[in-house]
C-alpha cells in the first residue's frame, strides 16, 4: 500500500480539491484540535525515524526544540543529493500537498513561526510548482495568518540551492539558507538548540519522505503507523534502485521487506540474465557496500538488520552492481564524487578525497603499486572521525569497504607484494 | 542592461527581500536573477547583487565560486549537464557524455562553434533510473539515447529550449 507515492494511483493528485478528497488535511485538522505537545507525543509514539539517512526518532527531535523560545523554524531538507537517491523528488512531483501539510503539522507542533524548503537546485521545476501550491493553501487558510481558524500563523516559502551536496548536511543547509558558504558549522550548539538553528534559532529540520509521513501518523494514529514494518524500523520506506536491474526505479515498502523481495519480485532481477548481482551500496555512495550474498539478500532492510550486515539502510539508494563491475573503479567513481563534493573546510575532507582520487587514479591506469592499496586504506582510515560533518566518514567508507569485500578487484590493478608493515 | 531598475525583476527581488529574516539571505536567488540577466555571473551583476544587499562585492562573489550552478564564465545559450555518477555510469553514461561532446564538437565547458552549446558533466542529478540523462538549462531530459538526442539538439538549435533560469 503506498503511502507517500499515493499519487501514483490518484489522477490530479496535485491538485488541491483531489487532495482534500482523499483524506488530505484531515492530519493537520486532527493536529490543531491537539496542543503541540500532545502531536509530539503522537508521532514519538509512532516510532517514525528522519528518512534523511541517519534514522533518528522524528517526535524526539521535535521534543528537543525549547518551548519558551519566541522565535522557532521548520527547515525541510529537499537537497536530495545522495548517489542514487531520487525518492524526495517523486514525492515532491506526485505528492507535493502531503509534503506540505507533514510540514505544518511539524511546524505547529514546535509553534514555528515559518516554514524554509530547502530544494537543490537543480530542482528549479518542483520550486515553482511547491510556489504554486504554497499560493493555493494561503488562499485556503491552510498557510499564513490564523491556519484554518486556530489562531496559529505559519509561512512557507521555498529556496533554491545552486549545486552543493554538502548542502544536504544540516548546519550546512542552515549556513546557505542565510546567504553563508555552505559548510557546516561547530556543534554544539545543534539546530534544535537557541543559538544552532536558522538565525540562530531552535530549528527542527527535517527530510522530505519524513515529514510526509506525518499526515497519515495523525490522520490513522501512531498504531496504524507502528503496524507497518519492524519493531525499531516502523513504516514505509522508499527504496531508490538503480544500477543492473530490469526496472529501476522507486519502490515504496515496509521496512520488514527483504532485499531479496525489493531486487528480485519488485525490480526484476539482474539486468541480463547471464550476469548475476555482485555487490550493491544500500545507501548511495556514503554507506559500505556489501557483496550481494545469500545472507545479505534475505536481510530485512530496517535499521536495525542492516546494522547486523556490516552496512547502513541510510537513505536507501540502493546501487546495484553485476558481476561486469570492476570495484576499483567503483571506488574511484564514488571518491570523485566525494572530492568534488568536499566544501573543504576540514583538512583531512579536503586532502583526503584529493589524495584519494589521484591515488585510485593511479592504480586504475596499471601504475600503481601494492603499497598505493595499502596507502589508500590508511588515508581513508585517517579521515574517519576526524571532521565537522560525515562526509569525510561518507568518503572514507567506500575506499575501506571495496578493499575489504573485494582485494582481488585491488590487486588485478597492481604487480608484485606489498612491503612488510607501514 | 542591468538588474537594479530593470522592472522585469523588480517584482521577484523584492519578493526575496522579504522572505528572509535577513537581507544576506536573499544573495542566492538575487544571483539567479543575475545570471538570467547577463547569461552568466559576471562583475557587473555581482556588483549589483552586493549593492541591494548592502555587501561588498568580494562577500558575493565567494557565494557565486562555492556553488556550481553559478557560472563565472559565458557559457553557450543552452547548458547541457550530463550525470556521469555512478548509477548512471553503470547504464552508459561516460560513453554518452563522450559521444555527445564529439558530437558537438566541443571539450569540457567549452563553447560549441554556433555559440549553442556547453556541455558539462556533473554528479548525480536524482534521475539515477531514468539513465542516461542531463538536464538542459536545469530540466530534466531522461531516457536518452544517441537517436534522440540528435532529435533534441536539432530542436534545441531552432530555440526551442527553455532560458537558463526563466
Amino acid at each position: 500500500m503506498h503511502i507517500l507515492l499515493r499519487g501514483r494511483e490518484i489522477e490530479n493528485f496535485n491538485q488541491l480539491d483531489v487532495y482534500e478528497k482523499h483524506e488530505g488535511f484531515v492530519g493537520l485538522k486532527a493536529s490543531l484540535a491537539m496542543k503541540p505537545a500532545e502531536v509530539i507525543d503522537q508521532v514519538k509514539a509512532s516510532g517514525l525515524r528522519g528518512r534523511g539517512g541517519a534514522g533518528f526518532p522524528t517526535g524526539v527531535k521535535w521534543s528537543f526544540i525549547p518551548q519558551h523560545e519566541p522565535v522557532k523554524y521548520v527547515a525541510v531538507n529537499a537537497d536530495e543529493s545522495e548517489t542514487g537517491t531520487f525518492k524526495d523528488r517523486e514525492i515532491m512531483e506526485s505528492n507535493s500537498y502531503e509534503l506540505l501539510e507533514g510540514s505544518l503539522i511539524c511546524a505547529y507542533a514546535i509553534q514555528a513561526k515559518a516554514i524554509y524548503i530547502y530544494l537543490r537546485g537543480e530542482f528549479w521545476d518542483i520550486g515553482s510548482q511547491l510556489d504554486a501550491a504554497i499560493e493555493t493553501l494561503r488562499a485556503k487558510g491552510y498557510a499564513g495568518k490564523d491556519i484554518l481558524g486556530s489562531g496559529y500563523d505559519c509561512e512557507i516559502y521555498t529556496h533554491l540551492g545552486a549545486g552543493a551536496y554538502i548542502c544536504g548536511e544540516e548546519s550546512a543547509m542552515l549556513n546557505s539558507l542565510e546567504g553563508y558558504l555552505g559548510q557546516p558549522r561547530v556543534r554544539p550548539p545543534f539546530p534544535a538548540q537557541k543559538g544552532g538553528g536558522l538565525y540562530k534559532e531552535a530549528t527542527v529540520v527535517n527530510n522530505v519522505e519524513t515529514l510526509t509521513n506525518v499526515p497519515f501518523i495523525m490522520r490513522e494514529g501512531a498504531d496504524a503507523f507502528k503496524a507497518i514494518g519492524t519493531e525499531q524500523s516502523a513504516g514505509n520506506k522508499i527504496y531508490c534502485v538503480s544500477g543492473h536491474v530490469k526496472r529501476p526505479g522507486n519502490y515504496e515498502l515496509p521496512m520488514s521487506t527483504t532485499f531479496r523481495e525489493l531486487l528480485y519480485d519488485h525490480a526484476g532481477g539482474p539486468l541480463h540474465d547471464d550476469r548475476p548481482f555482485k555487490a550493491m551500496l544500500p545507501s548511495g555512495g556514503s554507506g559500505p557496500i556489501v557483496p550481494l550474498t545469500d545472507e545479505v539478500l534475505d536481510t530485512r532492510m530496517s535499521y536495525e538488520d542492516c546494522a547486523g550486515i556490516g552496512t547502513i539502510i541510510g537513505s536507501a539508494s540502493i546501487i546495484v552492481m553485476d558481476v561486469t563491475v570492476d570495484m576499483t573503479w567503483v571506488a574511484s567513481k564514488v571518491t570523485k564524487f566525494f572530492e568534488h563534493e568536499s566544501c573543504g573546510k576540514c583538512t583531512p575532507c579536503r586532502e583526503g578525497t584529493y589524495w584519494l582520487d589521484k591515488v585510485i587514479d593511479r592504480i586504475l591506469d596499471g601504475r600503481g603499486t601494492p603499497d598505493d592499496v595499502k596507502r589508500i586504506a590508511d588515508v581513508a582510515e585517517n579521515m574517519q572521525g576526524t571532521t565537522l560533518c560525515a562526509l569525510g566518514d561518507f568518503a572514507a567508507n567506500p575506499i575501506i569497504h571495496t578493499i575489504r569485500h573485494f582485494p582481488d578487484d585491488f590487486a588485478q590493478h597492481v604487480q608484485g607484494e606489498a612491503a612488510a608493515g607501514d | 542592461m542591468a538588474i537594479i531598475g530593470n522592472p522585469k525583476y523588480q517584482e521577484r527581488i523584492k519578493y526575496h527581500l522579504a522572505k528572509y529574516e535577513t537581507k544576506r539571505s536573499a544573495v542566492m536567488p538575487l544571483l539567479y536573477i543575475a545570471q538570467e540577466e547577463y547569461g552568466w555571473v559576471n562583475p557587473e551583476g555581482i556588483d549589483e547583487v552586493a549593492q541591494i544587499l548592502d555587501l561588498d562585492p568580494t562577500q558575493v562573489k565567494s557565494i557565486a565560486g562555492f556553488y556550481t550552478m553559478y557560472s563565472e564564465k559565458p557559457k553557450g545559450k543552452y547548458w547541457l549537464h550530463v550525470c556521469t555518477d555512478l548509477p548512471c555510469a553503470l547504464k552508459g553514461a561516460d560513453e554518452f557524455y563522450a559521444w555527445l561532446k564529439n558530437e558537438l564538437g566541443v571539450d569540457e565547458s567549452g563553447i560549441s562553434d554556433d555559440g549553442m552549446f556547453t556541455v558539462e558533466h556533473v554528479m548525480c542529478l536524482a534521475a539515477c533510473d531514468k539513465a542516461p540523462m542531463l538536464q538542459c538549462n536545469f530540466r530534466y531530459v531522461e531516457d536518452l539515447d544517441q537517436g534522440k538526442m540528435r532529435d533534441l539538439l536539432a530542436k534545441w538549435r531552432e530555440g526551442a529550449a527553455q532560458p537558463i533560469t526563466g
